[in-house]
């Protein structure tokens, strides 16, 4: 029996196991809808916005390992959701995008909303596919799936124009696909590997630097299992908080330019690192001549191109991190004995001392205003036996949600790490919830990035998606405001909001919940509150305006450098009330070097 | 350091972009590119002449083979290879000057492909260097227009002897 284009592409997400899509309509994908009305099989969640459509589908991606689904028309439809591919494609989100196109005679005639989605994608999807004949339309679909969760995932777009979900084709889903330019490595070199092992056998300072790899190979168990047998330290990337479990005795927490001391002290000072599923990016790296320079490297990665482009590696390993990781624990088994624990001994009081010289720390008043370390450290504390997702927005709340929100397992931590995509936390949490409609979902946002998507609040009403935002708001685009102490002699150009929503109003106007903590004894009290409540909520927080996120790499420094606290000069500035105004004549090579 | 990287593409539209979006995208050098369809028609060839230093063209390599309508990806510089491209050039030639320019034809083994009362135009092909001392020399006489492709590149085959030698053994 002939389907048209639309039934085509309804069947076909059913064959791929799709159960929700992120949706907003338009003119050309009116008769894709109006099929996705008439089924019950796959939820539909209407969007306020294409952005919040494509964050969704991420966040549904990463809190399940399976792709996200979403579905824009054409023009300003496909402009809207760039933004969330680009985050995609920069994390390695697996998510296949439809987008409506004018009728294919149409193409290229400056059509009503008419885009070149092709061309507007082409940097920022892992393939995109322009569907011109009905009878191609089951195989691309397929393909798109196939290419956007295997090898290192991302990203990927599916044009359909008009009529091409008008017209009808005979429907036969392909049971598989191969694609002769696309063929990932999933098996590590033996050879490389067994370098790898006796790398690791004889090192006495080594450290595991794992990325968002393992938490989408899935490779969190080898990773302990790795880390255990040999007595390693393990940091890990923003991308991979919640990879290994955040609490255990060899976790370091993050590294990087927020992340904690010892974890970068011991990169530094290692003899080994062992990077898994994660890319040397500069946030990471700080000054790239200077890193790890005492330290051979071992790479395992799935992409080739990650190998060797930051940084020097002396052993490459192209290959799935779990299947490797495997091989990796197998090869070890041969050279490892109890006695890593005897040789590793001087490596661990070296960390151990570290982590007591400066561990993550703030001062809260009990009497003065709340600090947001102390939000999160309180949110994590009543929450965490529930297990929760966390989703964050991007800047100073996100790198605090790093160092305090102790994750125990993968696929919990939804956040945008490579593009910093403002605006990402409270749609991620809301594809996550719909594919966890009973698990709690947290969303740590600033009162700058929440604001660039709160017209999601409708949404999460509309399909009843009780995420809880906690909203840290100082009133500052705070990580600006930060580097403006730091680098800019207090100048805030620009970070300073002027105008202060009330978040609790603004939440209730959509009719979801808002609940506001001033003080730090109602802080517990306010947020147990808010878990309860089975809506969404906004929980605002009006916290110190002038917290500054500590450790802290200035941009281009060496790992080694971090600065550990407000420099004096600026404390001073602070507690008389003058941050913000510039000291004449102030150095700012004294306040790099603090 | 100058690299021929020889591709093998699928043959559909937007290839091409996505080639040339990948090297202006990461800031990767295009001296030149040549395409055309190969002995299979589902597939064509591409020829990049590119530079930089090794960990460069190691990357120009590996986001090449990344990308999916990629099929092969060839660094021709690691091995012997032969490099062709040609060139067309307009010169306007005074009387006096015909001679002149069918002389350096002849001297370059170049051909001339068309000719107006006051213009010769002629084809030649062969190494960079020698496209180019030909343009220098014709140069005087006044270049109306020029178009080059772009170099072409293939590697050379391994040469096998024919017949087997006798092993040589070091002696002391």
């Amino acid at each position: 029996m002939k389907l048209t284009g639309a039934e085509i592409f309804l069947e076909s997400l059913k064959k791929e196991g799709v159960k929700t899509i992120f949706a907003l309509p338009g003119g050309v994908v009116l008769k894709i809808f109006d099929v996705l009305h008439q089924q019950k099989d796959i939820q539909v969640i209407l969007t306020r916005h294409e952005q919040g459509a494509g964050h969704m589908a991420e966040g549904y991606a990463k809190a399940t390992g399976k792709a996200g689904v979403a579905l824009v028309t054409s023009g300003p439809g496909m402009t809207n959701v760039i933004t969330a591919l680009a985050d995609a494609y920069m994390d390695s989100v697996p998510l296949v995008c439809f987008s409506g196109q004018v009728p294919t005679n149409l193409i290229g005639n400056d059509a009503f909303q008419e885009a070149d989605n092709i061309g507007l994608s082409r940097p920022c999807t892992k393939y995109n596919f322009l569907v011109k004949d009905v009878n191609d339309l089951a195989m691309t679909i397929k393909e798109a799936f196939y290419v956007a969760t295997t090898g290192r995932p991302g990203p990927v777009l599916v044009d359909i124009p008009k009529d091409v979900s008008m017209n009808k084709a005979e429907f036969k889903y392909p049971a598989s696909v191969s694609i002769r330019g696309y063929n990932p490595t999933y098996e590590g070199n033996k050879w490389q590997i067994k370098q790898a092992a006796e790398l690791i056998a004889k090192s006495r300072k080594p450290v595991l630097y794992i990325g968002g790899g393992v938490v989408f190979s899935g490779a969190s168990q080898e990773v302990l299992e790795l880390a255990e047998m040999c007595q390693i330290p393990v940091d890990m990337t923003l991308m991979a908080l919640g990879g290994f479990p955040g609490e255990h005795p060899l976790s370091m927490g993050m590294l990087g330019m927020h992340g904690t001391y010892w974890a970068n002290m011991a990169m530094h000072y290692s003899d080994l690192v062992i990077a898994v599923g994660a890319r040397f990016d500069d946030r990471v790296t700080g000054k790239v001549s200077e890193f790890c320079p005492h330290a051979k490297v071992i790479h395992i990665d799935i992409d080739p191109t990650s190998i060797r482009k930051n940084v020097n590696v002396d052993v490459p390993i192209v290959g799935d991190c779990k299947t490797v990781l495997r091989e990796l624990i197998q090869a070890l088994r041969a050279t490892v004995n109890g006695e890593q624990k005897e040789l590793r001994k001087p490596w661990w009081d070296q960390i151990n001392e570290w982590r007591a010289a400066h561990p993550l720390a703030y001062e809260q008043d009990p009497n003065g205003v709340i600090k947001p370390q102390h939000v999160i450290k309180r949110l994590y504390e009543l929450t965490k036996d529930r297990d929760p997702i966390v989703s964050t927005d991007v800047g100073q709340h996100q790198m605090w949600a790093a160092q305090y929100f102790k994750l125990a397992k993968p696929n919990r931590w939804l956040t945008s790490g490579g593009l910093g995509t403002m605006g990402f936390g409270f749609p991620a949490a809301m594809g996550a919830q719909a594919a966890f409609p009973d698990k709690l979902v947290l969303c740590v946002a600033g009162d700058g990035s929440v604001q660039m998507n709160t017209q999601e609040l409708a949404t999460a009403v509309a399909n009843k998606l009780p995420v809880k935002v906690i909203v840290i708001n100082n009133g500052f685009h705070g990580m600006v405001r930060q580097w403006q102490d730091l680098f800019y002699e207090g100048r805030y150009a620009s970070s300073q909001l002027g105008a202060y929503p009330d978040f609790v109003k603004l939440a209730e106007a959509y009719g979801a919940v808002g609940l506001r903590a001033t003080k730090v004894s109602e802080l517990d009290d306010v947020i147990k509150q808010a878990i309860a409540i089975d809506k969404p909520v906004f929980l605002d927080v009006p916290v110190y305006q002038y917290e500054n996120c500590y450790p802290m790499i200035p941009a281009g420094g060496s790992n080694h450098e971090m600065i550990l606290s407000d420099p004096p000069e600026l404390k001073e500035k602070q507690k008389a009330g003058k941050a913000g105004t510039p000291v004449a004549g102030e150095d700012k090579d004294t306040i790099l070097t603090a | 350091m100058e690299h021929i990287i020889s591709i093998t593409v699928e043959n559909k539209f937007g290839v091409l972009s996505r080639v040339a979006g990948l090297f202006s995208g990461r800031g990767f050098n295009i001296e030149s590119l040549s395409v055309a369809p190969s002995l299979d028609p589902s597939t064509s060839m591409m020829t990049i002449v590119t530079s930089g230093d090794d960990r460069i063209i190691e990357q120009i390599v590996k986001q090449l083979n990344k990308l999916i309508d990629v099929i092969k990806v060839v660094d021709l510089n690691e091995n012997e290879f032969v490099e062709r491209e040609t060139a067309l050039i307009k010169v306007h030639t005074k009387p006096e000057d015909r001679a002149e320019a069918l002389r350096i034809t002849d001297i370059f083994r170049a051909n001339i492909i068309d000719s107006t009362p006051g213009t010769y135009t002629i084809e030649v092909t062969g190494s960079i260097k020698k496209v180019e001392a030909i343009i220098n020399l014709l140069q005087p006489l006044g270049i109306k227009e020029l178009i080059r492709t772009g170099r072409v590149a293939i590697a050379r085959e391994p040469i096998r002897p024919a017949v087997a030698q006798p092993k040589r053994v070091a002696k002391e």
